[in-house]
């Protein structure tokens, strides 16, 4: 068994969704609590703070290209397996009642993904590549509490960011128990734990994620 | 169940070969009792087909006890039909009711090319078993069954994984077509017990690989195989798989 032979074997595959997955999983916490400082409500001076650090932190920008790395490998890996699924069955059903055995959202990781894929492209637009120009000219620093206010004064903004959110959930809500089960735990006693979990990890972050917007658009906190 | 007779309208697919294109053809099938099984009932269709001179419909059975796994058919969306942990040859026409339309297909996978009608070629699975669904042993005297001790919870596991009777409604359901909760539970009831512990590394890796050959699509845990399968076969199985597949591929030093 060569390297090559394990990753691009269904099982070595179905690894790396689910490795990336938890990886990305931790990521979103640290996103989240970092984020969630604007609800201090103090014009966004911790959160600025902190997003300076991570931004200019030598460890933190180090950790950056590992978080893309991994993105990007759970990106294409996904994009590659929902291709190769489709192809596993050339002709469709006349008649099909997937709702009868299963649960929409664990059909739909590819579409759920694919949404957040085009999300994180809005997303990057916004705020990613503003804060590296701003850390590249370097003429002063990047306020990015005031660019935060400015993107989501734009209501639909709002709206693509609710509906990006909405995806995040159900895409964790399935994602994280699926991560376990592929990486090999079944267990009677840990899997209705690691589910009831990762219900709570994804509502929490996207409960988080979503008032974001909302408050700054609202002018809950300026 | 008091008994009664109906009249049902089925949609069959018709496929003469491999090789040409199939399409679904519409019969009606009267005075149909309600304690006939599903096979009999397309026993009694296909028997007026060839008293017109028809083509009879060609599908895979067997037993007809539900412990062969040679059954199958796509019934009205669901593998082995409506009913749960069942096979087609035990669903019974009392699942139906007096005009009812029935739509059946044969399992729909690149795995599984259609023969004929409803029969697939499901000799993937086959292939499957002989790259490693097997011990090694010499032949001779049976050993004495309780000789070697065996955890009861792992002696309980391995059989209800080897309650698998390879009949391919995870593949057939699956979304992705993956054969995965098949091979989990040929892969398990050889690896929990110790007369197939020696092998194990060398056969969850080759087992794996023959199922990738065979075009197969890899598992999404919508778990759709598990609440589909006639013998109830968990997916705790398909955990299992992939425990010992990366025990085994990360750790073995063969090349």
């Amino acid at each position: 068994m060569t390297w090559k032979h394990f990753f691009t074997s269904s099982i070595g595959r179905k690894f790396i969704m689910g490795f990336t997955g938890i990886f990305l999983i931790l990521f979103l916490i640290i996103h989240a609590g970092i984020n969630s400082c604007i609800f201090l409500n103090d014009h966004g001076v911790t959160f600025n703070k902190m997003a300076h650090f991570m931004s200019h932190n030598w460890i933190m920008r180090f950790l950056e290209i590992g978080l893309f790395a991994g993105l990007i490998a759970h990106i294409i890996q996904g994009l590659s397996l929902t291709f190769q699924n489709k192809k596993a069955r050339p002709v469709e059903y006349y008649f099909n009642q997937p709702s009868k055995n299963s649960k929409w959202y664990s059909r739909s990781m590819g579409i759920l993904g694919t949404l957040l894929l085009l999300f994180l492209v809005m997303h990057l637009s916004h705020f990613y590549v503003d804060t590296k120009v701003a850390l590249y000219s370097g003429d002063k620093p990047h306020d990015l509490f005031d660019e935060m206010k400015e993107v989501f004064s734009i209501k639909w903004v709002v709206i693509l960011y609710l509906v990006g959110v909405v995806s995040l959930f159900w895409h964790l809500y399935h994602g994280f128990q699926s991560a376990f089960q592929t990486l090999g735990i079944n267990h009677k006693r840990y899997t209705p734990l690691i589910k009831t979990i990762g219900t709570v990890y994804a509502l929490i972050i996207c409960i988080l994620f979503a008032l974001m917007p909302v408050a700054i658009h609202l002018q809950w906190i300026n | 169940m008091e008994h009664y007779n109906m009249n049902l309208t089925l949609k069959v697919w018709r496929q003469k070969n491999n090789q040409s294109k199939g399409k679904f053809e519409t019969y009606p099938v009267n005075n149909i009792s309600s304690e006939m099984s599903f096979l009999e009932m397309i026993d009694v269709l296909n028997e007026k087909l060839i008293e017109e001179g028809n083509e009879p419909i060609a599908f895979d059975h067997d037993c007809r006890e539900g412990i062969c796994g040679m059954c199958s058919m796509f019934i009205n969306g669901q593998a082995h039909g409506p009913w749960q942990q069942n096979t087609t040859c035990q669903l019974h026409m009392r699942a139906f009711k007096d005009g009812d339309t029935i739509v059946v297909e044969p399992w729909r996978s690149a795995a599984f090319p259609v023969v004929k009608d409803l029969v697939v070629d499901r000799s993937s699975f086959d292939r499957i078993i002989q790259a490693g669904g097997y011990i090694s042993v010499n032949t001779g005297n049976a050993v004495d069954a309780n000789a070697i001790p065996i955890d009861k919870k792992d002696a309980d596991d391995a059989f209800m994984a080897a309650a698998c009777i390879g009949c391919g409604a995870c593949v057939a359901t699956c979304k992705n077509g993956s054969a995965m909760l098949f091979v989990g539970a040929k892969v398990s009831q050889l690896a929990l017990l110790p007369q197939g512990a020696p092998e194990k590394e060398s056969r969850v890796l080759n087992m794996i690989a023959q199922m990738d050959k065979e075009g197969f699509g890899n598992c999404t845990n919508t778990y759709a195989c598990e609440a589909e399968c006639p013998k109830g076969i968990s997916v705790s199985n398909i955990a299992r798989l992939n425990a010992e597949y990366l025990k085994a591929g990360l750790t073995t030093e063969e090349k």
